[in-house]
C-alpha cells in the first residue's frame, strides 16, 4: 500500500529517530528504537502517540442527537452532560461494523465523533449519505492535529503545558469525558487502559505541543506499542477483530450495542435476527499456554474440528506472554489449541483485558 | 547504519556466518535484520544434530511485529545451539554477532563458503533493498 500520506509530525519522528511504515495509506512510526521499552512507558509512567491520522468529523444541527441516535448501535441518550463520550460502532443495514468510533456530546446542535484512519472516506461518505434526512452538517476537521498522551503520569505531564482556563476544566475532567477551549480539545479518553488525555488542537500548534510534551519527559510511542497495549486492555481494532462482514455480537461488543426501548437504529434488525437465530461466534481472549507468539489468523482448534481464529495476537510485555483475541465457534470447548507453523499448542481461555491501569488482570 | 564485520560472510537473506576453522562455521542473523525485525519475543532453534541443506528453513525468530524464517546458509550438521536464546530472545537484538549467536554448523562441503557474500557485497545488498 502506498503510504504518501504524511501527519504533520512526520519530520519530527523522523528527526526523533522513528522507524516509519505505511499504515493504511499514511506514513506512520512504528517505534523509536524498541517497542517494548515505549509500551513499558506508557504503563508505568507516560507516552504519547501521533494520532493525527485519525479524523475529527464535527456533526451540526438542531436534530443532530436524532441522527446519531439513528446512525449508531450504542445510545447517544447516555450523553447527558456536556463533553460525554461514548464509544460506539457504527452498522450497515445487514449489522456488519463500517467503522467503530468515539463521539463527544458537546451541546445540543454540536456533537464531535473521532473516526478511524483508514475507514475515514467511507465514513463521511456514509455520514454524508444519511445526514440530509436530519439537516445535520458533516464536517470533517482535517485542520485539526491530535496527540495522545497516555500513562499514570500522563495528565501531570501535560495539564501544564495547556492554556490556564482550559487546564482547570481538563484537571477537573472524570474519564470518558471532554472539555474545549477556543481551538483545543481534551478528551480524557484513549486506547491503551491507561489513564490520559487525546488533545485535539490546531495543525500548526501540533509539532511544539509535541516537543513540549517530550521536554516534559513524555516517551514518544509508535504504533508497535499502541496494538500491544490496546491488545492487553482488550481493546478491539477495526479490520482485525470485526469489519463489514462481522457484527458486534461476534466480535465481542454486544456491551456497546443497546437495544432497549425500541429504538429505531441502522443494524438493529439484523441484529434481532442474529439474536433470535442464536449461534452467535464467541469472541475471547486467549493466552498461550508455552513459548511462542500468537498472530492474527492463526487457526483454532477444539481437537481434531476447526473452530475459529486468531483476530489480534501478539506478545504482551506486561505479563511476558503471548496473548490474543479470537473468535471461535459458538460451541467450541474449554479446552482449544491454536495451530503454529504445523503444531498444535494448547491455549488458556480469559476474561479480558489482559491488563488495566498497569495490573496484570488475569493469574498465569 | 547497520553493523557489518568486514570479517564475517553473509547471504541474501541476512543470516550470518563466520568461519571458526575445522569446517564448522557459527550462524547467526544480522544486524540489519534484528534492526528491520525489531525488539525480539521468540527465538525457535534447530535441533542439535539435524542434518541441513543451505537454504532450508531451520530456525525462526519472532519480533514484537512478526515471525521470521531462518534459512541455513550452508549445509551441514548442527553441533550446537545458543542456548541462552530461549529465555533472552533479545539478546539479538543487542549483540546480534556475538552473543546473540543462533548455532553452529560442521559442513559437508567446506569450499561452500566461497560462494557466500562479503560485507561489501552485503552492504551493497541491503542498500538495494531499500529502495
Amino acid at each position: 500500500m502506498s503510504a504518501d500520506k504524511k501527519t504533520v509530525l512526520n519530520a519530527v519522528h523522523r528527526e526523533m529517530g522513528a522507524r516509519m511504515v505505511p499504515f493504511g495509506g499514511w506514513d506512520m512510526p512504528v517505534h523509536y528504537g524498541s517497542q517494548i521499552e515505549e509500551h513499558h512507558a506508557v504503563r508505568q509512567d507516560a507516552g504519547m502517540f501521533d494520532v493525527c491520522h485519525m479524523t475529527v468529523v464535527d456533526l451540526r444541527g438542531e436534530r443532530v442527537r436524532a441522527f446519531l441516535s439513528h446512525l449508531l448501535a450504542n445510545d447517544v441518550a447516555r450523553l447527558k452532560t456536556p463533553g460525554k463520550a461514548l464509544y460506539s460502532c457504527m452498522l450497515r443495514p445487514d449489522g456488519g461494523v463500517i467503522d467503530d468510533l468515539i463521539v463527544y456530546f458537546m451541546d445540543e446542535d454540536w456533537f464531535r465523533m473521532v473516526v478511524n484512519a483508514g475507514t475515514t472516506e467511507k465514513d463521511i461518505a456514509w455520514l454524508r449519505e444519511q445526514a440530509p434526512a436530519f439537516e445535520v452538517s458533516v464536517e470533517p476537521r482535517f485542520d485539526l492535529g491530535m496527540i495522545a498522551v497516555q500513562g499514570p503520569n500522563a495528565r501531570d505531564k501535560a495539564l501544564p503545558l495547556m492554556a490556564p482556563a482550559l487546564r482547570e476544566a481538563a484537571a477537573a475532567l472524570k474519564p470518558f469525558n471532554a472539555a474545549t477551549d477556543g481551538h483545543w480539545f481534551v478528551g480524557r479518553t484513549g486506547y491503551t487502559g491507561e489513564d490520559g488525555f487525546e488533545i485535539m488542537l490546531p495543525e500548526d500548534e501540533t509539532e511544539a505541543l509535541w516537543r513540549e510534551l517530550a521536554a516534559a519527559g513524555v516517551r514518544p510511542c509508535g504504533l508497535g506499542a499502541r496494538d500491544t497495549l490496546r491488545l492487553e486492555a482488550g481493546m478491539n481494532l477495526y479490520s482485525q477483530d470485526m469489519d463489514e462482514g462481522v457484527t458486534p455480537l461476534a466480535a465481542g461488543l454486544a456491551w456497546t450495542v443497546s437495544l432497549e426501548g425500541g429504538r429505531d437504529f441502522i443494524g438493529r434488525e439484523a441484529l434481532e435476527r442474529q439474536r433470535a437465530a442464536g449461534g452467535i461466534p464467541r469472541f475471547i481472549g486467549v493466552v498461550l499456554d508455552g513459548r511462542g507468539v500468537l498472530r492474527a489468523h492463526q487457526k483454532l482448534f477444539d481437537g481434531g474440528r476447526e473452530v475459529g481464529e486468531i483476530t489480534s495476537g501478539g506478545f504482551s510485555p506486561t505479563l511476558q506472554r503471548a496473548i490474543g483475541m479470537a473468535r471461535v465457534a459458538a460451541d467450541a470447548g474449554a479446552d482449544l489449541q491454536v495451530e503454529i507453523r504445523g503444531r498444535k499448542l494448547p491455549l488458556i481461555q480469559v476474561k479480558m483485558p489482559f491488563v488495566r491501569h498497569g495490573e496484570a488482570l488475569i493469574e498465569l | 547504519m547497520s553493523d557489518i564485520p568486514s570479517e564475517l560472510k553473509y547471504t541474501k537473506t541476512h543470516e550470518w556466518v563466520r568461519d571458526e576453522g575445522d569446517g564448522v562455521v557459527t550462524v547467526g542473523i544480522t544486524d540489519h535484520a534484528q534492526e528491520l525485525l525489531g525488539d525480539l519475543v521468540f527465538v525457535e532453534l534447530p535441533e542439535v544434530g539435524a542434518e541441513i541443506n543451505a537454504g532450508d528453513e531451520c530456525a525462526v525468530v519472532e519480533s514484537v511485529k512478526a515471525a521470521s524464517d531462518v534459512y541455513c546458509p550452508l549445509s551441514g550438521e548442527v553441533v550446537a545451539v545458543n542456548e541462552v536464546l530461549t529465555d533472552a530472545p533479545e539478546t539479538i537484538n543487542s549483540d546480534a554477532y556475538e552473543a546473540g549467536w543462533m548455532f553452529r554448523l560442521k559442513l559437508v562441503d567446506e569450499g561452500e563458503i566461497d560462494s557466500l557474500l562479503d560485507a561489501d557485497a552485503y552492504a551493497e545488498h541491503c542498500e538495494s533493498e531499500e529502495h
